[in-house]
């Protein structure tokens, strides 16, 4: 019972850093209509940049609050320099180029840092809760309690502000947007801004967990993939069930299908893509595309 | 002086002219309905004068030029738009969308704005929680007018509010359009194809045709008019 709980609650905590990737994912997708591709590469630039602070004296919590604000303003000049200029591109031309980013940011990463697996602390101290006869790792508690604590901001951002609202009415009709005054590329780029902070997030949590290297966000970025898919890629509601549900099942399919094991896991984030995409194509909660003709 | 005096003006899409040499006038508390047949350029008068499309020539608005202004600035200076199909967020709540119609305006202001508007638009309080595209198309059209009105405009433009919507719906709208310009003093340009109910609310109008405006005078005579009546009111 123990192991099954402790799966569950290990679940969530990657569930959680899926969920993060996730919704940057569904972020640019919801406000451009564009899937970004290099999301994990810039998300692993940011772990980086973490490590590079700290190599330069920097404590790491201050390392990671300004990767994330400088990852922020990356996200928001990616979309002023690369993603605004396409928007009247074909949809096979911006996703060409967002390979190739992801291919870019590779590269660079490897040559900056080379392709040698660093340490990157955790954020979080290496004791443990116990609760009764239940413990759990400080870590799985943090990065459960972290991505929490950014989702109600992201929530409260989104529903009660004025800009947060300004946002999902540029998002969501543009046309309407520029009729009430609001300035539809200022929303787009703080969005793109924000998923590059999420991503960042979720970057600097998982780096301890799988050591930095410029391939580290590749099973992160897949699973990401899964639970966007899995929630409907315009729901961020659905990112974070679908991150959190992908998390669950992956570590449980881990741990009790003996022939799955740790290395055939992410054929369960291929599993859940292919079957969503076949099943129900809009995800749990995403909205049934209509188009009158 | 006319709150919206326009001179010469052309506009189009790319290189395909579709106004040419435009002259109107609209005065302070007055509405104003813009009659024509499909393909007159009814919608691109309107997107010509709040900057969604591309224009030349003199546009003059409560004294200032607003021709080489965005669309964006042209709603802070005071025109509101209120374009075919509605111009709503169809994904965000009525009360969402009434809210961000009042984006430009201190939050005071909102609150007391939403109020005022709702009066006219009961049918909307009763629907404040409800995603703007469930509504009936009567009901989008009223979203889309408060929508408007929420930027406190001082010249509201309004592209075939009657389409899609049956003859008794439409008539109250027109009818709370009367109500809007009586109490709030509210000045109107309406594109109408359904020319009856909107010469019934007006006080002048013009008849554009093929990119010209071929006709002007009262709403009165104008429904009076024998050509008028035949080609745009279906009397024979």
């Amino acid at each position: 019972m123990n192991l099954f709980a402790s799966q569950i609650v290990d679940g969530l905590a990657d569930g959680a850093i899926y969920a993060s990737l996730a919704l940057a994912l569904v972020f640019s997708y919801r406000s451009t209509g564009i899937v970004n591709f290099a999301q994990g590469e810039m998300a692993m630039l940011s772990a980086y940049l973490v490590w590079q602070l700290m190599a330069w004296g920097m404590p790491l919590v201050p390392a990671a609050l300004v990767s994330i604000v400088i990852s922020f303003i990356a996200g928001a000049l990616l979309y002023a320099t690369i993603v605004k200029p396409l928007s009247h591109a074909s949809l096979l031309t911006v996703v060409s180029v967002l390979i190739g980013l992801y291919l870019a940011l590779n590269s660079l990463a490897g040559f900056l840092w080379t392709y040698t697996i660093k340490a990157l602390p955790s954020l979080f101290p290496k004791a443990h809760l116990q609760i009764g006869s239940f413990a759990v790792s400080a870590e799985t508690a943090g990065i459960i309690a972290v991505v929490g604590v950014v989702l109600l901001l992201l929530y409260l951002l989104f529903e009660t502000t004025k800009v947060g609202l300004a946002m999902r009415g540029a998002a969501s009709t543009p046309d309407s947007a520029i009729l009430v005054g609001v300035s539809v590329p200022v929303m787009l780029l703080i969005g793109w801004g924000i998923a590059a902070a999420l991503g960042a997030l979720s970057g600097i949590l998982v780096a301890p967990r799988v050591f930095l290297n410029p391939t580290m966000m590749f099973g992160v970025i897949i699973y990401a993939f899964a639970a966007a898919t899995l929630g409907g890629f315009d729901s961020v509601i659905g990112a974070v069930v679908g991150g959190l549900l992908v998390g669950v099942v992956e570590n449980l399919v881990g741990t009790y299908i003996p022939w799955i094991g740790p290395d055939l896991k992410i054929i369960v984030a291929l599993i859940l893509i292919f079957g969503t995409l076949l099943i129900k194509p809009d995800g749990l909660f995403g909205r049934r595309k209509v188009v009158r003709l | 002086m006319s709150l919206l005096s326009i001179k010469g003006m052309r506009a189009g899409y790319g290189a395909r002219s579709v106004l040419h040499d435009i002259v109107l006038d609209v005065e302070e508390r007055q509405i104003q309905v813009v009659l024509g047949a499909n393909g007159a350029g009814k919608t691109t008068l309107l997107r010509a004068i709040s900057g969604t499309i591309a224009r030349e020539g003199a546009i003059v608005f409560d004294g200032a030029r607003i021709d080489h202004l965005s669309a964006r600035k042209i709603v802070a200076a005071g025109v509101a738009h209120v374009p075919q199909g509605r111009g709503t967020f169809a994904d965000l709540t009525v009360d969402e969308n009434i809210r961000l119609g009042a984006y430009l305006r201190t939050s005071a202001e909102a609150r007391q704005d939403r109020e005022r508007w709702l009066t006219f638009f009961p049918r909307l309080r009763e629907r404040l929680s409800q995603q703007a595209g469930s509504l009936s198309g009567g009901e989008q059209q009223m979203l889309a007018i408060t929508r408007a009105l929420m930027l406190r405009p001082r010249l509201l433009l309004l592209d075939e509010p009657s389409l899609g919507l049956a003859p008794i719906i439409t008539q109250g709208l027109f009818k709370t359009l009367a109500a809007i310009r009586e109490e709030a003093g509210m000045t109107m340009l309406i594109v109408e194809q359904s020319a009856n109910l909107a010469l019934d609310v007006a006080d002048s109008g013009v008849v554009l045709e093929s990119g010209e405006i071929v006709l002007r005078d009262s709403a009165q005579n104008l429904a009076g008019n024998d050509e008028v009546r035949r080609i745009y009111l279906g009397y024979e």
